[in-house]
C-alpha cells in the first residue's frame, strides 16, 4: 500500500468530481456524499468522454458525451459492455487519500 | 334560414349539446351562449384535482371562447340572464334582449346551504365552481383550520384537497358513516380510516347548529354545544336544481324543471338539460346521464328521433390514494345475498349483492380494478349462477386460468361500457382503433372515451394494446424516468402546490426511489425548483449537464467552445481585437461565425476557460450562453439605421430584448429574431419568438422551429409600441418558464397547451401579463449576470486536483 494525500474533501463540490493527472492518464475523484468518495478512470471506454464532467447520482456517474452510466463501486457500465478501472480511495480527517499501488503496478507493467 | 338558438348556462351538459350541434349541423342554428361565470365550459368533475393541486385550471377546460369563436357561437360570458319571456320568445340579459326560436335552459344546480345562523358570514363558502375552488385555494394559503360540513362525495374531495394544501381539516357529517348514499358501513369505515391517516378528523352523527364569529366565520357550533374552531367553513351538503328562471317564466317545475324524454319543457320551444332538470321523478348529478341528455337534446333539435332513458350509474371518488367504487343497489333486503371479500391488511373490501341469480349492487374499496366489469353485469342483468363461486375475484378468474390484466379487457363484450362519463362502449373504441386511432389522444378525439374524468384511461390503453398488439407502445403518462412514478407535469404541479423548495423535499415528498435522482430527472427538477422559487432555491451546478456547469460547450474531444455575447449581433473593433488576441493566446484551432450572429472559438482546453473568459471580460464581452437551456441569441437586421426598407429600429429592439432576457434559465433554449420589415431578413418567423416590424407597430409571433422540426411561427399579437412588444415577449417567456416540461421547446409546449390558452394570459389578461413580467424580473434579479465573471474567481476549480505524474512511477 502506498497512500498519497491528494487534496481536501471540500475542494470537490458535493455530487461533483475533480480529475487528477497520473502517469496512466487522468483519474477522476467523485464525491457522491458529504463523506463518501470514489476514484476511477476519467476516460469513458465508449468514446473517451471525461467522466469527471458527468452528472453524479447516488454512487454512479453518467458520461457527458453519450450518457453511459457507471457504477462507481464496480466500474461496470449499466446495460453496456464496458467498464472503467476503480482505485482505492478514502477520507482521513477531511483529506482525500488515494492508494497509488495500483497505478504504480500498471505503469510498471 | 338559420334558426336562432339561445343557450343559458355553459356547463358540461350544454357544452356537450352545442358540440354535437356544431359538429353535425354547423349551419342549422345561429347560437348565442349566456354564462354567468366569466369563462367558458370546464370539466366540473375535475375541480377536486385542481383543488388538491394535481391539475391546473387549463387542464380541465373543455370549451373556451376560442373554441366557440372557431365554431361561430356568439358568447355572452359574465352576463346574468334576468328573465325569459316565452310569449315574445325573448331572453332578457343584463346587457340587452336576445330573441330566440329555440331556447335551452342549462342553469345547472346551486349548492344547498343549510339554514343555520351565521351561514352568510365571510369565510363560509360552498364547493361548486372554479371561483369556489380558487377561494378555497387562497384560503388554504393562509393555513389554519377548516371545517367541511357534509361527508358526501363533494365534501370529502374538498376535505382531501384542503388537507393536501396544508390545512387542518374536520369533516362534520350528519349520518352514521361517510358517503352513505354510495357506500355501505364497512366501506365507509375503511374510507374513514384512510382519510384519518391523512390527518383529517371525521365527526359522524354530528349536526351543525350554527356558524359563529365576529365579522367572519371563526367556529362551527355543533348540536350538544361543542365548538370546532374554523378559519374556513365549506358547505358541501348537497345541491338543488337551479330553477328560478324557469319558474319565473311559468314553466312546469317540480324539484327540477320538468322535461319529457326529448328534454322538452312544458313550452315546446324551450328545452332544458343537465342538473337543472327533473325527468320522471329523477334528478341528475353525475356526468354520464347529463351527456346522454345532451346527445338526445342535440338530436331532437336536428329533427331526429331519440329518447332519454334513466340508467344505473356508478360512482368513483376522486381522491388520490382512496380507491372506491359503488354501483347499483346494495341495501340489505329480503331475498338478497351478499358475497364479501375482506383483506384488512391490504385495506381491501369487496361486497357484491345478489338477487335472483343476478348481481344488483357492488361496493368496492381498495381495489376497484374490476368495477366496470361488475357494473356491466349489473346493467346487463347477467345470470351469474355458473360463475358465482369465483365471481368476487373478477373477470380474470372466469373461464380462464390467466391472471393477465389484458385478458380481462379482452374478455369484455363489445357493448361493455368503458367510459362511463361519455357512455362509450368497447365496440365503439375498438372500431375507432381499427379505423386508425393508434394512440390515446386519437381515441379521445374520435370517441371522447376517457376525455372527461379520465379514470378509464388505463382501460382505453389496454384496449389499444389488445387491439393493436405489438404495434402499440404504452404512451401518455410516462414518468420522468425510473427514479419516480410521476410525469413531468405532475412534478411541476406538486412542486408548486406542495411548495417544495429543495431537491431533498422533492425526493422525500414525491417518493423518489433513488438517493438523489439521475442524469435524466435531476436537471429537470433543478430547473422546476429555480423557476418556481427563484429566491428560495439556488441553481445547483451539479444538477446541470456539463455545458451548463462549465458555461461552455463540450466538444467530442473533451475541449470546449467559447462564444461571447454580441448584443443583437452588433460588435466593434475593440471586441473583435480582443477575440482575435484570445484566439492566438490560447491556440484556438477554429474560429467560426455562428448562425446567431456571433463568433465561436472552438477547441479551448478546460483548464484555460477561466483565463480566456477573464481576457474577454476585460473589454466587456460576457457569456453568450451558447450552451444553456436559456436565452441564446436575438438575431436582428439593420432596420431603420441603414436599410431603405426598414420601418422600425429592429436592431435597437433586439438589443433591448437581449439585455432584458439574458441569463434567464428556461425549459429549453430560446432564440429570438427581430426583422425591420416584412422582408424578414432576420428570419424571425422560424424562431421561438419572432418580431416583424411594420409601419404601424410590431407583429409578435411565437412557437416557430427550424431544427429537427420545421415550423413557421404563429401570431401572438400586435404591439403598438416598442415597450408593449418587449412586455409581450417577456410575458410569453415567463409563461413558458412556469409551465413547460423541461426540454420542450416553446413550439412543443404551445402545441400542448394551445395558442389560445397562451394568448388569454399573455395578450388579453392584462393583470396576468403584469404578474408574469413581475415574476420574470424577480427571477432575473438573481440570474441576470455574467457567469463567466463569477467563474474566473474560482479558476482553481478548473485545474486538476493534483498532479501525480511525477510520483506514480515510484
Amino acid at each position: 500500500m502506498s497512500w498519497i494525500d491528494i487534496g481536501a474533501i471540500e475542494d470537490i463540490p458535493l455530487r461533483g468530481a475533480r480529475k487528477i493527472k497520473t502517469a496512466l492518464g487522468c483519474v477522476a475523484i467523485f464525491r457522491t456524499g458529504e463523506q463518501e468518495i470514489f476514484a476511477a478512470s476519467n476516460l469513458c471506454p465508449h468514446k473517451g468522454g471525461p467522466l469527471s464532467e458527468g452528472i453524479i447520482h447516488d454512487q454512479s456517474v453518467t458520461c457527458p458525451l453519450h450518457n453511459w452510466v457507471f457504477d462507481l463501486n464496480t466500474g461496470q457500465a449499466q446495460g453496456e459492455d464496458g467498464s472503467i478501472s476503480t482505485f482505492p480511495v478514502e477520507i482521513r480527517d477531511d483529506r482525500i487519500w488515494l492508494d497509488s499501488t495500483e497505478l504504480a503496478k500498471r505503469s510498471a507493467a | 334560414m338559420k334558426q336562432k338558438l339561445v343557450v343559458i348556462g355553459a356547463g358540461m351538459a350544454s357544452g356537450r349539446a352545442i358540440e354535437h350541434l356544431v359538429e353535425t349541423a354547423p349551419d342549422a342554428f345561429e347560437i348565442t351562449l349566456f354564462n354567468a361565470e366569466k369563462r367558458g365550459n370546464y370539466n366540473r368533475i375535475m375541480l377536486s384535482p385542481v383543488l388538491s393541486g394535481e391539475k391546473a385550471y387549463a387542464d380541465i377546460v373543455t370549451h373556451d371562447e376560442g373554441w366557440y369563436a372557431a365554431h361561430g357561437v356568439h358568447c355572452r360570458f359574465g352576463e346574468h340572464v334576468v328573465g325569459i319571456d316565452p310569449e315574445m320568445k325573448v331572453v332578457v340579459g343584463e346587457n340587452g334582449h336576445m330573441p330566440y326560436d329555440k331556447l335551452i335552459i342549462a342553469t345547472g344546480s346551486a349548492p344547498f346551504i343549510i339554514p343555520v345562523p351565521g351561514r352568510d358570514l365571510p369565510g363560509v363558502i360552498t364547493y361548486r365552481d372554479l371561483d369556489d375552488t380558487n377561494a378555497m385555494i387562497s384560503a388554504a394559503e393562509k393555513g389554519g383550520k377548516a371545517v367541511v360540513v357534509g361527508g358526501g362525495l363533494l365534501g370529502l374531495e374538498a376535505a382531501a384537497g384542503l388537507a393536501e394544501r396544508g390545512m387542518e381539516v374536520t369533516v362534520v357529517h350528519l349520518m352514521g358513516h361517510l358517503m352513505e348514499r354510495q357506500l355501505d358501513e364497512a366501506a365507509g369505515y375503511l374510507l374513514r380510516g384512510d382519510l384519518e391517516s391523512r390527518g383529517i378528523t371525521i365527526r359522524t352523527q354530528a349536526s351543525t347548529k350554527a356558524i359563529v364569529g365576529d365579522g367572519r366565520a371563526e367556529a362551527v357550533l355543533l348540536e350538544g354545544d361543542e365548538t370546532l374552531p374554523a378559519d374556513l367553513v365549506v358547505m358541501a351538503v348537497g345541491i338543488r336544481p337551479e330553477t328560478r328562471l324557469a319558474t319565473d317564466a311559468g314553466l312546469e317545475v317540480a324539484r327540477g324543471i320538468e322535461v319529457n324524454a326529448q328534454m322538452q319543457t312544458s313550452d315546446p320551444d324551450i328545452f332544458a338539460v343537465g342538473e337543472c332538470v327533473e325527468f320522471d321523478g329523477n334528478l341528475f348529478g353525475l356526468v354520464a346521464p347529463l351527456y346522454d341528455q345532451a346527445k338526445v337534446l342535440a338530436r331532437t333539435l336536428m329533427g331526429e328521433e331519440d329518447a332519454f332513458v334513466v340508467k344505473d350509474t356508478a360512482t368513483k371518488l376522486k381522491v388520490t390514494g382512496c380507491d372506491l367504487f359503488s354501483a347499483g343497489d346494495f341495501a340489505d333486503g329480503e331475498g338478497r345475498e351478499d358475497i364479501v371479500l375482506r383483506d384488512p391488511s391490504r385495506g381491501i373490501y369487496k361486497r357484491l349483492v345478489i338477487q335472483d341469480d343476478r348481481l344488483i349492487g357492488a361496493v368496492m374499496y381498495g381495489d376497484t380494478a374490476d368495477g366496470n366489469w361488475f357494473f356491466q353485469l349489473i346493467k346487463d342483468g347477467t345470470e351469474i349462477e355458473e360463475m358465482r363461486e369465483t365471481l368476487i375475484f373478477g373477470p380474470s378468474f372466469q373461464g380462464g386460468d390467466t391472471a393477465d390484466p389484458l385478458s380481462a379487457v379482452a374478455a369484455l363484450s363489445r357493448d361493455a361500457e368503458i367510459c362511463g362519463c361519455n357512455g362509450i362502449c368497447k365496440g365503439t373504441i375498438v372500431d375507432a382503433i381499427e379505423g386508425g386511432a393508434s394512440d390515446l389522444g386519437m381515441v379521445r378525439a374520435a370517441t371522447k372515451a376517457s376525455a372527461s374524468c379520465g379514470t378509464c384511461t388505463g382501460l382505453v390503453e389496454q384496449l389499444l394494446q389488445v387491439t393493436l398488439g405489438d404495434d402499440f407502445e404504452m404512451p401518455a403518462a410516462q414518468p420522468i424516468c425510473t427514479c419516480c412514478d410521476l410525469t413531468h407535469e405532475d412534478v411541476r404541479r406538486l412542486i408548486k402546490s406542495k411548495e417544495l423548495k429543495s431537491q431533498d423535499a422533492v425526493w422525500q415528498e414525491l417518493g423518489w426511489k433513488t438517493r438523489n435522482g439521475c442524469h435524466v430527472c435531476r436537471p429537470a427538477v433543478n430547473f422546476y425548483l429555480l423557476a418556481d422559487w427563484p429566491l428560495e432555491y439556488r441553481d445547483d451546478p451539479q444538477s446541470r449537464f456539463v455545458n451548463e456547469r462549465k458555461h461552455a460547450n463540450i466538444q467530442k474531444d473533451g475541449t470546449f467552445s467559447v462564444v461571447p455575447r454580441m448584443w443583437g449581433g452588433i460588435t466593434n473593433p475593440t471586441e473583435l481585437r480582443a477575440i482575435a488576441d484570445a484566439a492566438e493566446k490560447y491556440d484556438v484551432p477554429t474560429v467560426k461565425v455562428t448562425g446567431g450572429q456571433r463568433i465561436d472559438l472552438l477547441g479551448v482546453k478546460g483548464e484555460d476557460l477561466p483565463f480566456i473568459w477573464a481576457d474577454l471580460n476585460k473589454v466587456g464581452l460576457v457569456s453568450g450562453h451558447a450552451y444553456s437551456k436559456g436565452l441564446r441569441t436575438v438575431k436582428t437586421c439593420v432596420g431603420t439605421d441603414h436599410c431603405r426598407f426598414g420601418t422600425q429600429d429592429s436592431t435597437g429592439l433586439g438589443i433591448k430584448l437581449e439585455q432584458v432576457l439574458w441569463g434567464s434559465w428556461t425549459p429549453h433554449k430560446v432564440k429570438l429574431g427581430v426583422s425591420g420589415c416584412p422582408r424578414n431578413c432576420a428570419e424571425a418567423t422560424c424562431k421561438d419568438i419572432g418580431i416583424i416590424c411594420v409601419d404601424s407597430g410590431y407583429q409578435i409571433s411565437v412557437a416557430g422551429a427550424a431544427g429537427m422540426d420545421l415550423k413557421e411561427t404563429e401570431a401572438l399579437g400586435v404591439a403598438d409600441t416598442e415597450q408593449e412588444a418587449i412586455d409581450l415577449t417577456i410575458a410569453f417567456v415567463q409563461l413558458y418558464r412556469e409551465n413547460a416540461k423541461y426540454l420542450d421547446r416553446a413550439y412543443k409546449w404551445v402545441a400542448k397547451v394551445g395558442l389560445d390558452w397562451v394568448k388569454a394570459r399573455v395578450v388579453n389578461d392584462l393583470d396576468e401579463r403584469a404578474r408574469l413580467i413581475e415574476a420574470f424580473e424577480l427571477s432575473q434579479s438573481i440570474y441576470r449576470r455574467d457567469p463567466w465573471a463569477d467563474q474566473t474567481k474560482a479558476a482553481a476549480a478548473f485545474q486538476p486536483l493534483a498532479d501525480l505524474t511525477l510520483e506514480a512511477a515510484e
